[in-house]
């Protein structure tokens, strides 16, 4: 089986979010940038399909060289090779136009993603990868077993979960529940030194068009002081939740 | 050129959520003087959306789109909006909705965005604000493509009646075949989901050990609320990972959230600050959630709880 995982690079869950003076750019200054946190999940049910059913695995970035350590990380988590489509990731369609590109003539059997990346929250990349490819498709992925080029997957619905199944090749973008946050692999030294041999290859972009761009960012604005009721006083937490805010 | 919604229903009833999505629709249909169809499917009942502008109603009753499938629906939605010659086509933020939403795109070649908090601030360019960074921040989106998908975040713009005469269709469709089975779906019985949920009543690893959420789901059953917890709960295993709101779990945007024994780590703060009015109840006068809250109070969760269900049962008796 030939896995494709793909990785978005992302700025450390703990991150302050800040961007530069005139608000057009996200300010790296001091962030540690990460695996997005859904890949990950993605990525170690990749390595365990690859433990327990033998498995070919690809992580792949679209990026800068700068995104290079966080395939690094990929191979030493236990993909076999890293591909880093060597273009700004300037919108999800792009992303994935690029990533249907390099993917059609690869025959990868499974595409495996997260939800979304935790930056930029579009949510597109998987879906349309799997348009573009004429894949069968799942998202919001919380479970997955193969068996015989069937892919038996469980995604969460609004209240719920489904199950479902469909034939190989796919492309399912997962989250937490796809393996458990205990499962998910710290490299070790040995992994961190083969990580090092296995090959990383860039691969020229296409040059896709993006459909949308972003002019300028803007941070919430300031919260006003939590107003401190007395542990002893909860019917006037009550009568501020009723008159002031109402909300019950 | 008209302007497509979905409007998803539960049991034959519209749902909230796309009754917001109507409103915010309207609003833009309204600045573009066009025509706001609305499609619904397998929904006879469908004369509230009349109440929140729809100029047309489409209702799909086909027993093979019984079951959501993503495939089906987004070449459903896309021959319906090429059909009327619609150049956008908006959808809520259920899972279902954010599922086909890419596809659907990708079918119509449009530019997408999702998480969308307000109405267009310029039509030419079609520029949107949405939220980014995990609710951390805002971006100003244009959307260059000539058809467009917007999906709009949950509880952000609110209900605005706005009630027109609507014309009523039903059409027959031929249905592209599905590429997957559904095997089984399987609901969180006789409780209400985070998705659904006005109020949201969430606990973490103050509460000590699973045994002592009896009060929480009390406290939930008095306020009609959902439960939810934080992420060191769930990866403990005390409650189950669907209940897990936060930045990798699920996002929350509910009008009230009530975090009890929840410090307010940035991550869980970025899964659920879309909610409305946030209440937390902390021994630690300390904890940082208190910055990022409307109300607060500090005390032992096994006193305030148990006496906050009795206040809210009366509460709820005498209103």
């Amino acid at each position: 089986m030939k896995i494709l995982v793909c990785i978005s690079h992302v700025p450390d869950t703990t991150s302050k979010i800040n961007f530069n003076a005139d608000l057009t750019a996200f300010d790296t200054t001091g962030v540690q940038f990460v695996i997005n946190p859904h890949d990950e999940f993605a990525l170690t049910r990749a390595v365990w399909f690859k433990e327990k059913q033998g498995a070919q695995i690809t992580a792949l970035t679209v990026g800068d060289s700068s995104v290079e350590p966080t395939l690094r990380k990929a191979l030493a988590i236990g993909a076999d090779s890293a591909v880093r489509i060597d273009a700004l990731p300037t919108d999800g369609f792009a992303v994935a136009e690029e990533i249907a590109h390099y993917a059609k003539n690869e025959n990868f059997d499974l595409i495996l993603t997260g939800r979304e990346s935790i930056d930029y929250n579009g949510g597109m990349v998987p879906g349309i990868l799997a348009a573009k490819l004429d894949f069968s498709f799942v998202n919001s992925c919380v479970g997955i077993e193969i068996d015989n080029g069937i892919a038996t997957c469980k995604r969460e619905i609004d209240g719920g979960t489904e199950t479902l199944e469909c034939t190989l090749p796919a492309v399912v973008a997962g989250q937490k529940g796809m393996v458990e946050e205990k499962d998910l692999k710290i490299p070790n030294m040995r992994g961190i030194m083969m990580a090092r041999k296995k090959p990383l290859t860039v691969v020229q972009a296409q040059g896709a068009d993006a459909k949308t761009a972003i002019n300028s960012f803007e941070k919430p604005a300031a919260k006003a002081a939590c107003k401190m009721v007395d542990a002893s006083n909860l019917d006037q937490l009550i009568d501020l939740l009723h008159n002031e805010a109402k909300v019950i | 050129m008209p302007i497509l919604i979905y409007a998803e229903s539960t049991n034959n009833q519209i749902k909230k959520m796309a009754l917001e999505l109507c409103s915010y629709a309207k609003a833009i249909e309204k600045a573009q003087e066009t025509t706001l169809v609305t499609l619904t499917i397998n929904c006879d009942d469908t004369d509230v959306l009349s109440k929140y502008g729809a100029d047309q109603i489409i209702d799909i009753t086909n027993q093979d789109l019984k079951a959501f499938k993503a495939k089906t629906y987004s070449s459903l939605i896309n021959d319906i909006a090429s059909e009327i010659n619609a150049d956008t086509v908006i959808l809520s933020a259920s899972n279902d909705s954010l599922y086909l939403a890419p596809m659907l795109a990708a079918k119509m070649d449009a530019s997408y965005a999702s998480n969308v908090t307000e109405l267009p601030s310029t039509y030419s360019p079609f520029t949107v604000k949405r939220k980014v960074f995990s609710s951390k921040a805002y971006s100003m989106t244009t959307l260059s493509g000539e058809k467009k998908v917007l999906s709009l975040a949950k509880n952000t713009y609110g209900l605005h009646e706005d009630a027109q005469e609507s014309s009523k269709n039903s059409l027959e469709v031929n249905l592209e075949a599905n590429d997957l089975t559904v095997k089984e779906i399987e609901k969180s019985s006789g409780q209400i989901s985070i998705a659904d949920a006005e109020v949201v009543v969430s606990a973490g690893r103050g509460l000590k050990g699973p045994e002592n959420w009896g009060m929480i789901e009390d406290l939930a059953s008095a306020l009609g609320a959902a439960t939810a917890c934080s992420k060191p709960v769930s990866d403990l295993g005390w409650r189950p990972h669907s209940e897990h709101v936060g930045q990798t779990g699920k996002p929350v945007a509910s009008n009230l959230y009530i975090a009890i024994g929840i410090s307010g780590a940035i991550q869980h703060l970025a899964g659920i600050n879309a909610s409305k009015v946030k209440v937390v109840i902390n021994t630690d006068p300390e904890a940082p959630f208190f910055k990022a809250a409307d109300y607060g109070i500090v005390g032992d969760a096994f006193e305030v709880v148990p006496e906050l269900i009795k206040k809210v049962e009366a509460f709820k008796a005498a209103n």
